[in-house]
Order: C-alpha cells, then sequence, then structure tokens
C-alpha cells in the first residue's frame, strides 16, 4: 500500500516540477524584449555637414550616440572613425559606470558625467572617476559621407578585434 | 455533519461556525503586550495605516492611471492633478505616505536595534521586518517610474544597469530586467504591473508573517525583561490590572496605539496639505527624455544613504559595497553575539556603535543629496569606510561585552 502511495506521490512531484521548470521558461520568455523591439534598428547619419568640436546626438535603440567631429588640433586615436578625410568620434552616449549622458565641454575637450563624477577624453577614454572602461563604439558602417549604425563594416570588426571597444 | 446549536445571537451564530471569540481571543483580548514600554512600540501599528492609506490612495490613482510611454505623464499631470476631483489629494497623499513610511520603519528598525529586539527567540521578527523593508524599497521603485518623468527614466536607467554587474557586463539581464536596450514602454508596464500587484500582495503576505512571528515571543519593553507572559496574563485575567506586568493589546494598547496615530497624522496631513512639494521632485515634472540626463541624479531621501555607499568607489568596488550594505542589516540577530537584551545605554561599548552607526547614516543621507565634488566626496568616502568598519566591529565588541 504504501509503496503505491509513494509511487503516486514521486509521479504527481515529477510531473508538478517538470510543468513548474516550463512555466518558469514561459515567464522568462515573456520579460524578453519583443521582437519588434530587436528588430527596430538602424540609424544612418549624415556627417558631411558636420563642424568641428560640435557634439552631435543621434538616437539609435532609444539611446544617444555621440558624433564628434574632431579639430586638427585634437589628438588622433585608434578609435577614430574615418570618413572621407576627417576624423569623428562616433559613440553610444551613456556613461560607463551606471549609463548616464555625459555632457560634452567643448573648450577642455572632454566629457563629464554629472552623476557621479565621471570624466572622458574627446576620444571617450577614461580620465577621472569611477568609469571603468571606455565609451562603448556602436556597431558601425561608413558608407561615403554616412555613418550607418546597427551594421558592423570592416572598420568596427577591426576595433572590435583590437579590444578597442566592447 | 458536524452537530449546530440553535443561536441566541449573531455573535454565537458566526463563532459557532468561525469560532470568532477564540480568534478575538488569540489575536486581541488575551494577545499580551508588556506595560513597560513607550511611544516608539506605536510604529508597527502607526507602519500598518500608513499602508493602509498607501492602499486606498492608490486604488484612487489606478482608475485614472495610464501605463504606456505615450500617455503616463499626462495622466498623472494633466488629468489627475487638474481633471479628477481631489484627484490631488490622492496623489499627494501617496506621495507623502510613500516617505513617512520610510521614516517611520527606521524609526521602527532602529526601536528594534536600540533596545536589542531582534535577539533571544525574536531573530525571525527581524529577519521578517528586513525582507518588508526590501519589499517595501522595491515598491518604492517601482512606483517612483509609473509618472515617466526626467527623475523616473534616469532612476529606471541607473537602478536596472546595476544588475549589469559591472565588469561582469551582464547587459543581457539589464535588457531582459528591461524588455528592451532602454527603458519604455516595456519596461513600464511590468513595473507597473509589480507595483500594483504583484509587490503589493507580497507585502500583505510579509506583513502577516511579520505579526506571526512576533505571537509567539512577545514584544519587547524597555528593560529588556524577561517574564512569565502566562503568569502575568492570570494576575490580569483575576482583575489585578495594577500588579500585572501585561496589557491586552485589543483595546488597551490599541488605545494608545491610535493616540500616537492621532498625532502621527496631524503630521501627515499637515505634509500633505501644506508641504507635498518635498515628496515632488520639480525634476520629474520634466517628461521622460531618453537624450537627455538632468544635471544631477539622486534618489529620494530614504534611499541616499545606500546610494551614497555605491558612489564614492570605483564601479565594481562601489557594487559590491552597495551590495552588502542593502543585506547586512539582515546579519544583525547574527553578528550582535552578546547575551543581553537591554536599551544599548546599558551595554557599554555597543552604546556607542549604535549611536555613531545612526549618525553615520545621516551623514550618508545628507551627502549623498550633495553634488559628487571636492570635501564631499571625502566625507562620503569616509562615512562610507565607517559603516562598514561598524559592521565589523560587531561581532568583536559585542563578544567583549560583559553579561548584565
Amino acid at each position: 500500500m504504501s509503496n503505491r502511495r509513494d509511487f503516486m506521490g514521486m509521479a504527481l512531484g515529477g510531473f508538478t516540477a517538470l510543468g513548474g521548470v516550463a512555466a518558469l521558461y514561459a515567464m522568462k520568455r515573456s520579460w524578453d524584449p519583443l521582437p519588434s523591439v530587436k528588430a527596430a534598428g538602424f540609424t544612418t547619419v549624415d556627417v558631411s555637414g558636420a563642424q568641428e568640436n560640435v557634439l552631435n546626438v543621434e538616437k539609435w535603440r532609444g539611446k544617444p550616440i555621440f558624433v564628434l567631429k574632431k579639430s586638427k588640433d585634437m589628438k588622433a586615436d585608434d578609435r577614430d572613425v574615418i570618413v572621407g578625410s576627417d576624423r569623428f568620434h562616433v559613440s553610444i552616449g551613456l556613461c560607463t559606470h551606471l549609463g548616464c549622458i555625459p555632457a560634452y565641454i567643448p573648450d577642455d575637450h572632454k566629457f563629464l558625467c554629472a552623476c557621479h563624477g565621471g570624466e572622458f577624453d574627446a576620444s571617450g577614454h577614461e580620465i577621472f572617476g569611477p568609469p571603468p572602461s571606455p565609451l562603448e563604439i556602436p556597431p558601425f558602417k561608413v558608407d561615403g559621407t554616412t555613418i550607418v549604425l546597427g551594421e558592423s563594416g570592416p572598420e568596427y570588426k577591426k576595433m572590435l578585434d583590437a579590444g578597442l571597444t566592447v | 455533519m458536524a452537530h449546530f446549536e440553535k443561536a441566541n445571537s449573531i455573535g454565537e451564530w458566526l463563532d459557532q461556525r468561525l469560532a470568532v471569540e477564540t480568534l478575538k481571543k488569540v489575536m486581541q483580548t488575551e494577545y499580551w503586550i508588556p506595560k513597560n514600554i513607550n511611544f516608539l512600540w506605536a510604529m508597527g501599528m502607526v507602519l500598518a495605516a500608513t499602508f493602509g492609506i498607501l492602499l486606498v490612495s492608490g486604488i484612487f490613482l489606478l482608475m485614472y492611471y495610464k501605463p504606456d510611454t505615450a500617455t503616463a505623464f499626462d495622466s498623472v499631470n494633466y488629468t489627475i492633478m487638474t481633471e479628477v476631483g481631489y484627484g490631488w489629494l490622492w496623489r499627494h497623499i501617496h506621495g507623502v505616505g510613500a516617505s513617512l513610511v520610510f521614516l517611520i520603519i527606521y524609526i521602527h528598525m532602529f526601536t528594534g536595534i536600540y533596545y536589542g529586539s531582534y535577539k533571544k527567540g525574536r531573530e525571525l521578527i527581524w529577519l521578517s521586518g528586513m525582507l518588508l523593508f526590501v519589499v517595501f524599497s522595491a515598491e518604492a521603485f517601482s512606483g517612483y517610474m509609473l509618472p515617466w518623468g526626467q527623475m523616473s527614466y534616469w532612476a529606471g536607467m541607473v537602478i536596472t544597469n546595476l544588475f549589469s554587474g559591472g565588469s561582469l557586463e551582464a547587459y543581457g539581464l539589464v535588457e531582459w530586467i528591461r524588455g528592451d536596450y532602454v527603458p519604455a514602454d516595456a519596461f513600464l508596464t511590468r513595473f507597473f504591473m509589480l507595483h500594483v500587484l504583484l509587490l503589493p500582495l507580497v507585502i500583505i503576505g510579509v506583513i502577516v508573517l511579520h505579526f506571526g512571528t512576533l505571537r509567539i515571543p512577545h514584544v519587547n519593553n524597555q528593560d529588556g525583561e524577561e517574564f512569565d507572559f502566562e503568569e502575568a496574563a492570570e494576575l490580569y485575567k483575576a482583575g489585578k490590572v495594577k500588579e500585572s506586568k501585561v496589557i491586552p493589546f485589543s483595546p488597551v494598547f490599541l488605545s494608545k496605539d491610535v493616540f500616537v496615530m492621532g498625532i502621527y497624522f496631524i503630521l501627515f496631513f499637515y505634509l500633505t496639505f501644506y508641504h507635498f512639494q518635498f515628496a515632488m521632485d520639480p525634476v520629474n515634472f520634466d517628461p521622460a527624455d531618453g537624450l537627455k540626463t538632468p544635471a544631477h541624479i539622486y534618489p529620494e531621501w530614504y534611499f541616499l544613504w545606500s546610494y551614497e555607499i555605491l558612489r564614492p568607489f570605483s564601479k565594481d568596488l562601489g557594487l559590491v559595497a552597495f551590495a552588502v550594505a542593502q543585506v547586512i542589516f539582515f546579519a544583525l540577530p547574527f553578528l550582535d553575539r552578546s547575551p543581553n537584551v537591554a536599551p544599548a545605554s546599558r551595554r557599554g561599548l555597543f552604546k556607542y556603535w549604535f549611536w555613531i552607526m545612526l549618525v553615520d547614516m545621516l551623514v550618508l543621507t545628507f551627502m549623498g543629496k550633495l553634488p559628487p565634488q571636492g570635501i564631499w566626496n571625502t566625507i562620503g568616502l569616509v562615512a562610507a569606510l565607517t559603516f562598514f568598519a561598524l559592521w565589523i566591529a560587531l561581532p568583536i565588541i559585542t563578544k567583549s561585552e560583559k553579561k548584565l
């Protein structure tokens, strides 16, 4: 008798656990970003009219993207995006500390984050405060005088391989 | 079929079917409270009443609020505030109540710490209370998202980013929590669900547990005195009310609770009608904008101390410090190695520990509000280090404490 009851108990427990795991998976999937959110996605930025040392903020996947045309006296960097003969700093404009948007100070050629006091230079390298890494570079592809955000071009892949961004 | 007699009154009829008399005894007339207590022992019922008020005001806000990034801001700031009759009242009650509930929680916590009410059989009271603090924090945060102003958006951005775990770079987890790359519609609707359904359900459940954990060990008293509740109860029931050390929870103690509540609600409604601005950050009256960070981002006052612990360190260290600070109070009954249940004033070094901890948390709170510059950074760092030093010192100083 007791063996039969044990068997029923284990069978019930087993199927309940199975159903529970399946339900947990469904719950996890329900919280995933929707396909429409993931698919929304390419921003084309025309940089032919960009002015030197003036920060241009574009929007890509809801995030601000910094596009800064460097003047000749600003230090060149491996992270620069070259369009024609001009050098651009392109990055996701969210502080790598906790995601606030740093402000650009044109006179000092640096980005300053008001939240926790982090600073970045005009190439996006962290120079002060809590940010642990440089401003991230979004996937991009140079196409004539435009930069397509969301598409991985050869220049981006090179930067990725060199570990210049994550 | 069970046997039932003809009932002579409604009370008797209910008692036969629901044992209401037994229930009343267990929870009210024979739930014994020590006499040797002060007004700080009323904070529990003050919290229960505040939660009730938050629930009622929340129900009225819920009738006009729209959980959609396109309409949320206007549904709060236009519809509820200007169109709905007395809509402003519910909003101001809800905002002030959310702030005051934390003020009373902190008073309630520090009362427990001062009198040693987390020890010797009362550990579960402390643990369930801390659990309530954590769930209330989540409730406050999720509610702060709903008006979808600038502070809502950027608090949502910063707090969800904490889950990337610093150098672990778990951005997949952050995006999963948000349901998007940034806080957007999916984020708002899921935090709306948490705020109005799941978290309140959990809170109600844990409140019941918190009351339950109190029933057997009983509440502590001003001297931490251990006495026989049965014996004291017999004295009281025999009519020797003066000689007995206890009074019944209801109606005797509850009437004192209600008096303290009366004073508290004068403050509550004074703030609601004349000083509601303190609970309404002006920055949050700008609609959410993902391309513009407000000049200074800071949480509501009740989260400032833990926010300040996050700030002065490097990212990874800050996250670890922040995570530890969130849960360290759970460990209090186990880090306090002293056998004494007594007010801090009689416990030697623990007296200083208590007051330094209280002052340190106030310093952290003030520094959290100031911009992260110059001397404020240094003071914040020292206060954060003091916080951890105190927790490391706790087992050492309490172990060497003399038995009273």
